[in-house]
């Protein structure tokens, strides 16, 4: 390969913020009708570099060449002019206006000097018809969830008619089939010519799509390198320098365990509990020491079974018991107060609060428990906090740090450390891996099988099914709003999962 | 570690050091421009001088701008305080009045009722104002500015009706003691200043009502996730910054020996919030210093004093103060920013650009 058909070229590019070398020197070549991918741990400075690429960021040193011509945006608006469209690592729409301004947005377009909102919906339907989605386009974007919301910015992105795509971790909350989606529009834009900056922690979706690798670690560049040459191991061995089937060994050893050690003793139990318009009544029973997991497709309704559980949409029907004491559980405080705890999927608006510090973070839930006047002492707040980011690899370079300002698989481990700090006896964990990078995912998983062994009863939601598979003693499969089966012990399987839901009622 | 640790603590001195720079600037104007600006003289045992002054005027405005940076840091305004204001005086005034007796023969001043009933009855009213701030705002969910609105409209309607349209003037001797008298050589209001920021350090910093409030301003839906009480914290801050108008409405009062439901606190709103911005706290909500805001007040007066005293025509001294006030505001954002971007400090801004690559 010489240097013809180069499309973005970044060279010895260096971003230092406050006691982080996020780009050191980097390197990174990208061809026309090539799917590049970018590996790395959480940290390793993969979101730094497009977002130097596309101007969010600015680099001290390095050069980025586009098509042969020296570029350097100085604002994320200048990338799209340029040719770049980007879907950055947070949602980065506007969740007040609808789907199909959010696909428009700054390029509406006018008709008699007005802007031609027909057309505007008309052209947002088709953008995500591409995708497979239909969806009504006039609906506000933050009644969907984050994986619809992960859907519109991608529709959004590839409707910019562009030279470069980049995708950052487009994947972390779809489900197999929408993944397919994306992946066939992938493969069509690469036939045609465009090069493709694709981001994941799905080493699977690496192999599956990309031609090049660019392995990062500690915001140096490790090497590039011909996917179809390098193997998955080697690929991990590059990433975090040990080998990794070490730990899945283990994994799969302690589910077994866990899996003997759900107990009879039911923490949690509700009857026709439900919200009319979000999630129909339903029975649910979750014991100490069990893993519970809530299955189905996107929108089936398990997050927002997680939501009336939690108190976050006050159910209006139902009763509920906690250790066999009928409670009522109107807000996240009551909930809070009966030792639940609720890590949502949607870190940024849900979770974080990115102007607080790590340590402020990690205990805001567990203060929030104990009141306002039993304020923990600084002292202990950092014992806390301290712990939490050696538990969970926080990387960091200290707990002052503000959240915001952590990378994506970092910012999700402190909202999980807040929740763990309460320790609660049920733990409610919505897609608790999101973005999480591969050895860390293990450790989670490790983790939340822990929590089970030690007598706490877990709630697990996960659009990974092979995550489920592993992790859960017993499953509930949801369809249409609605719970249409439960699994157990051995029953527990994809297939099984897959079968349910296409079977329907069971 | 430890040297993040002294970058934390720059920031924070960054965030006061622009309002101190504010001041020492004006002060400094001062010194040169107006004779005898430093000049504090002892009369009777009481310090008088121009300084003193500044901060003595300044009082009820400090009070206003520590409730107003808590509303503020909540993600909410409270424009209705120059109302709260001027119910607060009406009722003390019309409360105490104060009637001339002659006791065999000796003039006495006697409260219509006792004082300290007028004034408990008074802060009661502005807490109530603040409540019901709350309730428009936290319970309801009305916008801030649209929610304080109608309390600064309605309010000095109010005000008007305690005082049956008139201007009442207070003889009651006691009651002056509040906004002019001295206390061990210094103007009495500055201690109840001293006293209530106290108060409310302690509040923001040894309980959780700080953290609560910066979690709550930066975040409301993750705040209500974490199992905060949104609604209450909400509701506290806008009762506190009803009190804190209360509190300056009586001190105006007893300044001015009389209250005045027409002009009273008049568009003290816009300097209490003016207070707030230059104290380097950010309208949007978060993060906050009530120290800052209190300086901020200072800055504000000092403002006014100094063009009043350098002899700015009075139709155009509002217009002075603006431009000053943009001046200096231009100059706090832009240096502000510079120093942030020296490596050890540059995590705010880095913030606030991914804010702007996110939202
Ligand atoms: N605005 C910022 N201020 C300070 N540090 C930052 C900022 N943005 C990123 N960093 C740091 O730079 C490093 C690289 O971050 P980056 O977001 O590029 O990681 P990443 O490889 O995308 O990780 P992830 O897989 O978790 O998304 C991290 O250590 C992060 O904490
Ligand atoms: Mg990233």
């Amino acid at each position: 390969m010489g240097t013809e058909n180069v499309l973005v070229r970044m060279d010895g590019i260096c971003k230092e913020f406050p006691g982080v070398k996020a780009l050191d020197n980097v390197d990174f070549t990208l061809r026309h009708g090539e799917i590049h991918a970018v590996c790395g741990e959480n940290g390793a400075g993969k979101s730094t570099l497009i977002k130097v690429l596309t101007g969010v960021e600015h680099n001290e040193s390095g050069k980025i060449y586009l098509d042969g011509v020296a570029i350097s945006p100085k604002t994320p608006m200048e990338a799209p002019a340029l040719g770049i469209s980007t879907v950055y690592q947070e949602v980065n729409l506007c969740p007040n206006l609808s789907v199909a301004e959010n696909i428009f947005i700054g390029r509406e377009p006018i008709r008699n000097g007005k802007i031609d909102w027909k057309e505007v919906n008309k052209r947002s339907e088709i953008a995500l018809a591409k995708l497979n989605l239909k969806l009504d386009v006039s609906g506000r974007l933050d009644e969907y969830s984050v994986a619809i919301q992960q859907m519109v910015a991608i529709a959004r992105a590839l409707d910019i008619s562009a030279k470069v795509l980049v995708l950052d971790e487009p994947t972390s909350s779809l489900n197999k089939i929408e993944v397919a989606n994306l992946f066939r529009i992938m493969r069509k834009l690469k036939s045609e010519g465009m090069g493709i900056i694709f981001i994941t922690h799905f080493l699977e979706q690496v192999y599956e799509i990309s031609d090049q690798i660019t392995i990062l670690r500690n915001g140096q560049l490790v090497g590039q390198f011909e996917t179809a040459k390098l193997d998955r191991l080697q690929l991990i061995a590059k990433m975090i320098g040990k080998d990794l089937a070490e730990f899945e060994k283990t994994i799969k050893e302690d589910v077994r365990d866990a899996g003997a050690a759900a107990n009879e003793d039911a923490f949690y139990q509700a009857r026709n509990l439900g919200q009319q318009g979000s999630i129909n009544p339903f029975d649910i029973k979750i014991g100490k020491g069990e893993v519970m997991g809530l299955a189905g497709l996107l929108g089936s309704g398990r997050t927002e079974s997680a939501r009336v559980i939690f108190g976050i949409d006050e159910p209006d029907s139902g009763e509920t018991e906690v250790d066999n004491k009928k409670v009522e559980i109107k807000t996240p405080a009551d909930a809070i107060r009966l030792g639940f705890a609720f890590c949502s999927e949607n870190r940024k608006t849900e979770g974080i609060v990115a102007n607080l510090t790590i340590r402020e973070n990690i205990i805001l839930a567990l203060q929030g428990k104990r009141g306002m006047g039993a304020y923990l002492s600084h002292k202990e707040q950092e014992e806390i906090a301290e712990k939490y980011v050696k538990l969970l690899n926080i990387i960091t370079p200290s707990i002052e740090q503000l959240v915001g300002n952590l990378s994506g698989g970092n910012q999700q481990k402190v909202l999980l450390a807040r929740w763990l700090a309460t320790e609660a006896e049920l733990l409610i964990l919505d897609e608790p891996t999101r973005g999480i990078d591969i050895g860390a995912k293990a450790e989670v998983q490790k983790l939340v099988l822990q929590l089970a062994a030690d007598g706490k009863a877990v709630l697990l939601i996960s659009s990974e099914l092979d995550e489920m598979v592993r992790c859960c003693s017993r499953m509930a499969v949801y369809k249409d709003k609605q719970k249409i089966g439960e699994l157990k012990g051995a029953e527990i399987s994809e297939i099984n999962v897959m079968k349910t839901i296409a079977g329907g009622q069971k | 570690m430890e040297s993040r640790k002294k970058m934390d603590k720059r920031l924070i001195d960054n965030q006061l050091f622009w309002p101190l720079f504010a001041l020492a600037v004006l002060l400094v104007f001062d010194f040169f421009y107006l004779k005898g600006f430093f000049q504090i003289e002892i009369v009777e045992g009481h310090l008088y001088g121009s300084l003193i002054d500044i901060v003595n005027r300044a009082t009820p405005l400090m009070f206003m701008s520590i409730g107003m940076t808590l509303v503020i840091a909540s993600g909410g305004i409270d424009i209705s305080v120059g109302s709260v204001l001027a119910i607060s005086g009406a009722i003390t005034a019309i409360m105490i009045g104060g009637d001339l007796v002659f006791v065999d023969g000796v003039q006495h001043h006697v409260a219509h009722y006792p004082m300290a009933v007028a004034i408990l009855v008074a802060l009661v009213a502005a807490v109530v104002g603040g409540l019901w701030n709350g309730l428009l705002i936290a319970k309801l969910g009305v916008n801030a500015m649209v929610g304080t609105l109608i309390l600064l409209v309605a309010g000095r309607g109010i005000a008007q009706l305690i005082v049956d349209g008139n201007v009442i003037t207070v003889y009651y001797e006691p009651f002056f003691y509040i906004g002019s008298g001295f206390f061990l050589g210094l103007p009495f209001s500055i201690y109840l200043v001293a006293a209530f920021l106290a108060l409310i350090m302690w509040l923001v910093k040894k309980t959780a009502f700080g953290l609560f409030l910066e979690a709550l301003g930066s975040n409301r839906v993750s705040s209500r996730f974490t199992g905060l009480n949104v609604q209450k914290i909400m509701w506290a801050c806008y009762a506190i910054s009803g009190l804190c108008a209360g509190i300056a409405g009586i001190i105006v009062a007893s300044e001015v020996k009389s209250a005045d439901a027409n002009n009273a606190g008049l568009f003290i709103e816009l300097d209490a919030i003016l207070s707030v911005v230059l104290g380097g706290n950010s309208m949007a909500g978060g993060r906050f210093s009530v120290i800052g805001s209190v300086i901020g007040a200072l800055v504000v007066q000092t403002l006014t004093t100094t063009i009043y005293a350098v002899g700015v025509p009075p139709e155009v001294t509002m217009v002075v103060k603006a431009l000053v006030v943009i001046v200096i505001y231009l100059i706090q954002s832009q240096m502000g920013m510079k120093t942030l971007k020296t490596p050890a400090a540059s995590a705010g801004e880095g913030a606030l650009k991914a804010g702007e690559a996110k939202s």
